[in-house]
């Protein structure tokens, strides 16, 4: 089995740091390297280095580019302007989740999906099958990059220090994609997975270990696993695919409403949303806080008066907030702020309470 | 090795026990709690539970993962740890002393002689 997972070009260099590695999506990922609770506050504190080159990237590009992503997403494509990334979601004509994508704008003509790692050949295949009678080449050009992402409040003065270029007035969700960092020619997109400011940098596979060592050197960076970053992105309610979103579930469901722009003309899946949208929506996405010590984890049944309502998508202890946390669809009714479920642990049942969320929101 | 001590006996499920007459303190070892990560949970038996040997007493909880805790020998649980309801981390920070989990009443004194001295439980952890 090991011999068919990819491996990340700082392979090598996770394990002289001494990082746990674990299968992933298809590859060997560090999970953790010094302990998950510190890499999870040193990305709230200060900053932290993820490898997170197992994600997938796929290429747009031609004359109908526009019309294409605006016909296979569900967000307004049209109000980007070059350098500008948006949140997205390719979805099926049952307005359900092939995938959730970062849609980032070179040009008119070509744009750059950053897509999941478990995802993309499914996506590049789906895209390409959607293509008929577009002006447009489909390319999966995973190959081609390495991720790094730097998190927390220090990344971004970290990330400076290593560049000419002035990268700090870079807004939220914009990149610039001629950047050398470190020597490194990098795509720097000031986005992230973690809830806190930061930026993720795209760059060569034989130049990421240059670049992260560059990076440790400059400022000491945590190196941070998987398991921070799904800590750390489920404190932000940031949805995982597989998880709190799939092909059964809608953006509308997952309380992702916001990014579905039914006004912005025929998309795939638009039919199905607007739909749901004018029946009214049966269950809901909802954030709960065990009123316990105890983990409530994913796959745990909750239930209330006998019934089962649903099913945890996420759940784990938040290392920030000293909670147990999670996430799962639950029938409407029962989503409203305040409501009591309880969770069923080892056959006990556990109170849990549904929660504002964000559970985290970094400080303006 | 330190993080082995000689005066314990081992499970291949890297729990340990300590022996005194017919009753066994029993954790889990420095290589189970590392693996493990930062523990913020321990689900523990009554006192006054049967349990058997090989078959799981109570859970552990990192962040990241639930695993199960196998007892080392049959018996009756007469002490519980209690201060792992308040402050969990002892099982990082000290696995064999503030860290220890239950005492059991051994019924079957002759299963201490399956376990693995720490000799050999380090052999075993190394080969893994």
């Amino acid at each position: 089995m090991s011999s068919e997972l990819r491996q990340s070009p700082l392979d090598a260099l996770h394990r002289s740091l001494g990082a746990k590695m674990v299968p992933f999506a298809g590859w060997v990922m560090p999970v953790e390297y010094g302990g998950l609770v510190g890499e999870h506050l040193a990305v709230r504190m200060a900053v932290g280095l993820f490898d997170v080159s197992h994600m997938g990237e796929i290429l747009v590009q031609g004359r109908d580019a526009l019309r294409f992503i605006q016909h296979t997403t569900c967000n307004d494509a049209a109000r980007l302007v070059d350098g500008q990334a948006q949140y997205s979601g390719l979805l099926t004509e049952q307005g359900t989740f092939v995938d959730d994508i970062l849609v980032h704008r070179f040009a008119e003509d070509t744009y750059f999906l950053c897509v999941n790692a478990a995802n993309t050949t499914k996506d590049a295949d789906w895209l390409t099958r959607q293509a008929t009678g577009f002006d447009v080449n489909v390319r999966d050009v995973s190959a081609e990059y390495a991720q790094l992402a730097v998190q927390g409040p220090r990344a971004v003065a970290l990330v400076q220090s290593l560049t000419v270029e002035d990268i700090t007035s870079l807004g939220y969700y914009r990149f610039r994609r001629d950047v050398v960092v470190a020597g490194v020619p990098t795509l720097v997109a000031r986005t992230g997975y973690t809830g806190e400011d930061g930026f993720e940098l795209y760059c060569a596979p034989g130049d990421a270990a240059r670049l992260w060592t560059a990076l440790t050197e400059a400022g000491n960076p945590t190196p941070c696993g998987l398991g921070a970053r799904n800590t750390l992105r489920l404190e932000a309610k940031m949805a995982l695919y597989g998880h709190d979103i799939d092909d059964t579930t809608t953006p509308l469901e997952a309380d992702l409403g916001w990014m579905c722009k039914l006004s912005k003309g025929d998309f795939l899946g638009r039919g199905a949303l607007q739909q749901q949208k004018e029946s009214g929506l049966t269950r809901k996405l909802v954030g709960f806080e065990v009123e316990d010590r105890v983990p409530v984890r994913d796959g745990y049944p909750l239930v209330a008066d006998g019934q089962e309502l649903g099913r945890v998508t996420s759940g784990s202890p938040s290392p920030f907030l000293k909670k147990n946390i999670g996430l799962a669809y639950l029938p409407i009714d029962k989503t409203a702020v305040g409501t009591q479920v309880f969770a069923v642990v080892r056959g006990r049942e556990v109170p849990c309470r549904i929660v504002p969320t964000p559970f985290y929101a970094r400080p303006k | 090795m330190a993080n082995y001590p000689d005066d314990l006996q081992y499970t291949k499920d890297h729990e340990w026990i300590r022996i005194t007459g017919d009753t066994g303190r029993v954790g889990i070892t420095f290589y189970a709690q590392e693996s493990l990560g930062d523990v913020v949970y321990v689900d523990l038996p009554k006192v006054g539970t049967t349990v058997k040997a090989n078959e799981p007493f109570g859970s552990v909880e990192s962040v990241k993962a639930v695993s199960e805790l196998f007892s080392p020998v049959s018996g009756e649980v007469i002490e519980i740890n209690a201060k792992l309801a308040d402050a969990p981390e002892l099982v990082n920070s000290s696995p064999y002393d503030e860290g220890w989990m239950i005492v059991i009443k051994l019924s079957q004194t002759s299963e201490v002689d399956a376990l693995l001295s720490a000799a050999e439980y380090e052999d075993f952890i190394n080969e893994k």
